[in-house]
C-alpha cells in the first residue's frame, strides 16, 4: 500500500524473498541519532545475523522490529520497516505496537522467564491472545517445549517455577515461549552471551533448526556464531549498515574495507 | 617511621572505642526491647496467676465479657479481639484494593513526573497524626453515613472508625507495594510486552506476581498498623467491649481499652492494672503472629533479582 511512495528499489544481496524491508530508516534516542538511513531486506525463513562492534546499534535496530522503543519516552522512528507480505509499516505511529508484537517474538540477552510455572510461562502468550481451552494449551505448550528441545527435561516438572531452571534451560524456555504463538519473525538479542559453552551450543543448534520454519534475526558479538547459524549477515558500524551479504561471502570475501578490518579482528 | 607509630596506635585505640560504642548502642536497644517484653510477661503472669487461683483461666479465652475495672469483673478477651479484628477487617477491605490499585497506577502507568509528585504526597499523608483521622471519622464520616445510608446508626460505631482507618492505611500499602513492584526488573516487563501483552496484562500477570512477597509484606504491615491503631478507635468507635459483627455498633479494641482504663487511677497491682498487661501481651502475640506469617510468606514467594 505504501509501494507508490516508496523510494528507489532497495536490494540486499542474497535476499530472494524478503520477509521485512527496512527503508530509509533512522532512529533517535531523544536527540541522539542511533541509526542512520538504514536500508535492508531480511530473507523469509532464514537466519540473518547482525554483527558489529559494541555500541554500533545492533540492539537498537533489532528492537525497532517489535517496537520495543515505544516503552520508553522520547524515542523516535523515522522511515519505514515493512512487514511482508502485507507491507504494513511496523514503525508507523498509526500501527498498533501490540499488534506487531503479536506477530514478532523476541528472545533477550539475559533469560527472563516470568515468575510463573514452566507451563504458564509458555501458555502466557496464548492466554493473552484469548486462548484458555485446556486441551489446546496443553498441546501447544508441549509442542513449543519440544521445538525448543526442552520437553524431555521438564515434562515431569511443568508446575515448577520457570526461574528454578538452569540458565541455558531458562533461555530455551524463553525460546519456547516465543515459539508457542507461531510468530512470523523471532528476534534474538545475543541470546547466548549469558550462557556457558554447552548451553550456547544447544541454543545455536536450536536456532539452526528453526531455519526454514520462521524468519530469524539474531544479534551476536561472536563472529563464529554468526558464521555457524546464519545464512545472511549484516555488518553495522556507528549506526550504519556497512555491508549486508550471504554469510559465507561476507566472511570470506567482504567488499568493504571496514568489514574486512572487523572480521580480521583489526578493531571491535 | 618512628613518628608514624604513635598515631597508628592511637588510631587503633579510637577504632576500638568506636566499635564498643556502636556495640553498646545496638545492645541497649535490644536490651530495652527485651526489658519491655519481660515486664509484659511478668505482669501478665501475675494476672493469669490470679485467674488460675480463682479457677477462671478458661474465661480469658472463651468469656464474652470484658469488665476488669468493675466490681463484677469479667475477664473474657474475646470482645476486645472481636472489636480489634472487626475494625482491622473493615480497614483492610478499604485499604487493600485502593492501596494496590494506587501502587499499580503509580508504578506501571504514571509518568515519572507524576510519580515524583504523588510519592511525597503519600508520605505526607501518612504523617498526619491519627487524632486528626479520629475526629475526621467522628465529625465527618459518621454524620455523613447517618444522613445518607444508615440513619439509625449511633454516634460511635466500628464502621466509620474502620473506614477511616482504611483510608489512613492506603498510603502505607500503596507505598510498600509500589516499592516492590518498581524493584521488578524492566527485563521482565519487556518480556511480557514482547509477547504482545498490554500494560494492564503486564501489570497484573507479570509485575504483580513478581512483586508478590513485597505486596504481602505491605498487607501485613497494614494489618499490624490497623491492629495497633488506638486514637481513631478511641475517638470514633466508642469503648464498648461488645461481641458483635455488626459494624454499626460501638466496639472497643485492645488498644482502645488500654488507653481508656489507663486514664483512671488504678491501684498498682490490682487486677484492672494487670489486665492492661494481659491485653498488651495478647496484642503482642497477635502482631508477632502476623509478622511470622509475613516472614514465612516472603520466604516462600520470594523471587530474587540481581
Ligand atoms: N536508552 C538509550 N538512550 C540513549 N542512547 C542509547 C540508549 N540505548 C543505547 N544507546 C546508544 O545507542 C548506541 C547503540 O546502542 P546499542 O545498544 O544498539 O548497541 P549494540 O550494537 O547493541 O551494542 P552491544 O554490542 O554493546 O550490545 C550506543 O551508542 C548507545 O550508547
Ligand atoms: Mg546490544
Amino acid at each position: 500500500m505504501n509501494k507508490a511512495v516508496a523510494p528507489a528499489q532497495i536490494h540486499t544481496e542474497g535476499v530472494i524473498n524478503p520477509k521485512a524491508e527496512v527503508r530509509n530508516f533512522s532512529f533517535y534516542y531523544g536527540a541522539k541519532q542511533a541509526l542512520k538511513d538504514i536500508n535492508l531486506q531480511v530473507e523469509t525463513d532464514a537466519v540473518t545475523a547482525l554483527i558489529g562492534p559494541s555500541g554500533c546499534g545492533k540492539s537498537t535496530l533489532l528492537r525497532c522490529f517489535n517496537r520495543m522503543h515505544d516503552l520508553y519516552p522520547d524515542n523516535r522512528y523515522e522511515g519505514e520497516i515493512l512487514l511482508k507480505p502485507d507491507n504494513i509499516n511496523i514503525v508507523s505511529s498509526r500501527v498498533d505496537p501490540i499488534e506487531m508484537r503479536m506477530r514478532i517474538g523476541m528472545v533477550f540477552q539475559k533469560p527472563n522467564p516470568f515468575p510463573k510455572s514452566i507451563y504458564e510461562n509458555i501458555a502466557y502468550g496464548l492466554r493473552i491472545r484469548g486462548e484458555n481451552r485446556k486441551k489446546v494449551l496443553d498441546e501447544k505448550v508441549e509442542q513449543a517445549l519440544r521445538n525448543a528441545a526442552l520437553w524431555e527435561e521438564v515434562k515431569n516438572r511443568l508446575k515448577e517455577s520457570g526461574t528454578s531452571l538452569s540458565g541455558g534451560q531458562q533461555q530455551r524456555l524463553c525460546i519456547a515461549r516465543a515459539l508457542a504463538t507461531d510468530p512470523e519473525i523471532i528476534l534474538f538479542d545475543e541470546p547466548t552471551s549469558a550462557l556457558d559453552p554447552i548451553a550456547t551450543a544447544s541454543i545455536e543448534d536450536l536456532v539452526s533448526e528453526l531455519k526454514g520454519k520462521v524468519t530469524i534475526i539474531i544479534v551476536t558479538h561472536n563472529m563464529q556464531q554468526a558464521a555457524r547459524v546464519s545464512q545472511n549477515t549484516v555488518f553495522m558500524y556507528l549506526g550504519e549498515i556497512i555491508e549486508a551479504a550471504p554469510t559465507e561471502q561476507l566472511f570470506t570475501n567482504p567488499k568493504q574495507q571496514k568489514t574486512q578490518d572487523y572480521i580480521t579482528g583489526r578493531f571491535g | 617511621m618512628a613518628i608514624a607509630r604513635r598515631p597508628r596506635a592511637i588510631h587503633k585505640l579510637s577504632e576500638r572505642i568506636i566499635e564498643w560504642l556502636l556495640f553498646l548502642a545496638a545492645a541497649s536497644s535490644v536490651a530495652v526491647t527485651v526489658g519491655i517484653v519481660f515486664v509484659l510477661i511478668t505482669e501478665s503472669y501475675e494476672f493469669f496467676k490470679f485467674l488460675y487461683e480463682e479457677g477462671r483461666i478458661v474465661e480469658f479465652f472463651t468469656g464474652t465479657r470484658w469488665t476488669p475495672g468493675f466490681a463484677q469483673a469479667a475477664y473474657g478477651i474475646l470482645p476486645l479481639l472481636n472489636g480489634t479484628l472487626l475494625i482491622a477487617g473493615l480497614a483492610l477491605v478499604i485499604a487493600i484494593p485502593f492501596g494496590l490499585t494506587t501502587a499499580i497506577y503509580i508504578s506501571e502507568f504514571a509518568s515519572s513526573q507524576l510519580r515524583e509528585t504523588i510519592k511525597p504526597l503519600m508520605e505526607l499523608l501518612s504523617d498526619v497524626p491519627t487524632v486528626v483521622y479520629g475526629y475526621f471519622a467522628l465529625i465527618f464520616v459518621t454524620p455523613l453515613l447517618q444522613q445518607t445510608l444508615l440513619p439509625g446508626m449511633g454516634g460511635f460505631n466500628a464502621l466509620s472508625a474502620g473506614l477511616v482507618m482504611g483510608i489512613m492505611i492506603i498510603p502505607y500499602i500503596a507505598s510498600v507495594s509500589e516499592d516492590s513492584m518498581r524493584a521488578v526488573p524492566m527485563s521482565l516487563r519487556e518480556g511480557s510486552y514482547a509477547m504482545g501483552a498490554t500494560r494492564l496484562e503486564t501489570s497484573f500477570r507479570v509485575v504483580m506476581p513478581a512483586a508478590i512477597s513485597g505486596v504481602i509484606a505491605a498487607f501485613i504491615l497494614g494489618i499490624s498498623r490497623a491492629v495497633g491503631e488506638t486514637m481513631i478507635v478511641k475517638i470514633a468507635a466508642g469503648s464498648q467491649p461488645v461481641m458483635t459483627l455488626d459494624p454499626t455498633e460501638s466496639v472497643s479494641t485492645i488498644t482502645a481499652f488500654i488507653v481508656a482504663i489507663a486514664q483512671g487511677d488504678l491501684p498498682y497491682g490490682s487486677m484492672a492494672f494487670l489486665s492492661i498487661f494481659a491485653a498488651g501481651l495478647t496484642l503482642f502475640v497477635m502482631t508477632l503472629l502476623f509478622n511470622l506469617i509475613a516472614f514465612w510468606m516472603r520466604a516462600r514467594y520470594r523471587e530474587i533479582y540481581e
